[in-house]
């Protein structure tokens, strides 16, 4: 437990003292959200209508932006091969660097999507609920990420293939997560049924990915 | 099993039966493209158009067919690490992403006729939809990494993981929106369509299936002689960089 916490605090101070790693996800969540309303028209229902589709799929492909450096640093520079030695098994390593990336990542971009909200019209009292489904659903994210992250160590082109291949494990994240933001916009619908099953996605994600990240890695590393 | 791991006894077995697996596969598709396209009557109320069902039905079953053949030969990649397991994997992805390629633009043209529309964001599409982008990364995974070895069992780590996320992908997609029909032959309480028309799908479905084993098997040998053929150009290039070592 000691060591996983160490991990996590290095992990943690590594991606804020790695110079914008944090402010580009954001950058990009903005610019993304910034580009649809030029595409689609300054029309503000359409716009409130479709928001919480668009701050999702934004979320996503920011959250894949940053997803390549879960393993990829400490591959490079060896302390990946350090780490599959230590006394941590290696998908308890795996766990908690996908949880760093979550810290790092997911939690401001989940802060980050009300106010991106104001700019696409979605209304002020759906903003709660829109956090709460992030935060339920981005673990889900980080975690299917590593992953990725995990089968692309030292490839080149790792990024696009990353987003080739965790994309479409995506959906049911997606697809939820919009649930549960829509209804307070086109009408009264139960929040707690799909902000149940996103957490029960990202709980099997916490619980299984680590095992197929860490098997990655090995394979990797062999 | 364990006698198949020897590759040059499996390649003898490809070789005696490709013909036989072939000829039947031929002769399946004539008898069956004839019942259906002949014998088969008209639908009351879809016309000629049902005809399209005796290619798009058996063609999304051997799209996910082949998917689970991947799941199972992955399992025999990871955890009895046999030697052809990763090769079967392999050779299958494109057989199965081709036939679930064919199963949407046949739904696609089928959709035309009956829905008024080429596509439609309805459960059954997007999911056989995210299960072709699911056999894109695969292909895509195995085409990133040189080595074999690793190709296959990165591979077969991403394989196990669609496996398990296939069918909550299909549980989402069906809860977001349903349009296409439900089940209608593989369901509890016997098949709802009639058998004039059930025949020739069956017969359609075991000449799919035929197709499908015998393009396997030609496509694992071929995946089989290509590593050996980078084997021995490895050796090859091993043995000149020795000699010019020692001139």
């Amino acid at each position: 437990m000691k060591a996983a916490l160490v991990l996590l605090r290095r992990d943690i101070k590594l991606a804020w003292r790695e110079g914008g790693a944090i402010g580009v996800a954001l950058g990009f969540y903005l610019v993304v959200i910034a580009m649809m309303p030029l595409g689609l028209g300054p029309d503000l229902n359409l716009l409130s209508r479709i928001a919480p589709g668009i701050l999702w799929v934004a979320l996503l492909l920011a959250a894949l932006l940053s997803a390549g450096r879960i393993f990829a640093n400490d591959y490079e520079d060896g302390s990946l091969d350090v780490l599959t030695t230590g006394p941590l098994p290696l998908p308890a390593v795996a766990a908690t660097k996908c949880l760093a990336h979550w810290l790092t990542t997911g939690i401001p971009l989940v802060l980050l999507g009300p106010f991106l909200g104001l700019l696409l019209n979605l209304p002020i009292g759906t903003s709660l609920s829109l956090v709460l489904a992030m935060l339920a659903g981005t673990p889900a994210v980080s975690f299917i990420a590593g992953i990725g992250a995990s089968l692309t160590l030292g490839l080149r082109r790792s990024g696009l293939l990353i987003a080739l291949l965790v994309l479409p494990l995506y959906v049911p994240v997606l697809i939820f997560g919009v649930a549960a933001v829509t209804p307070y916009v086109t009408g009264p619908r139960s929040l707690w049924a799909p902000l149940l099953m996103l957490a029960a996605l990202s709980l099997a994600a916490i619980v299984l990915a680590p095992f197929a990240a860490a098997a990655a890695v090995r394979n990797a590393l062999r | 099993m364990i006698g198949l791991a020897n590759p040059t006894r499996f390649l003898a077995l490809v070789e005696r039966l490709v013909p036989w697996l072939a000829g039947t596969t031929i002769i399946m598709l004539a008898v069956g493209l004839y019942l259906a396209l002949f014998v088969a009557p008209p639908d009351y109320q879809q016309g000629e158009t049902v005809r399209i069902m005796f290619v798009h039905v058996p063609a999304a079953w051997l799209a996910m067919g082949g998917y689970a053949l991947i799941a199972i030969a992955s399992l025999g990649t990871l955890i009895w690490r046999h030697p052809l397991a990763d090769v079967a994997a392999k050779a299958a992805a494109p057989i199965g992403a081709t036939f679930t390629f064919i199963a949407l633009v046949t739904g696609s043209l089928w959709g035309k006729p009956m829905w008024g529309t080429y596509w439609v964001w309805d459960a059954r599409l997007t999911s056989v939809l995210v299960l072709f982008l699911l056999y894109l990364g695969l292909i895509a995974l195995w085409q990133a990494i040189e080595e074999p070895g690793r190709a296959g069992r990165a591979a077969a780590i991403l394989a196990l993981v669609g496996a398990v996320n296939l069918p909550i992908i299909k549980f989402s997609v069906d809860w977001w929106n349903t349009l296409h029909q439900p089940a209608s032959v593989l369901r509890a309480g016997g098949p709802t369509i009639d058998p004039s028309l059930l025949t020739p799908l069956f017969v359609m479905a075991i000449a799919f299936a035929l197709l499908f084993a015998t393009l396997h098997l030609i496509a694992m040998r071929a995946e089989i002689l290509r590593r050996r053929v980078r084997a021995l150009q490895q050796t090859h290039v091993a043995h000149a960089a020795l000699a010019e070592a020692e001139a």
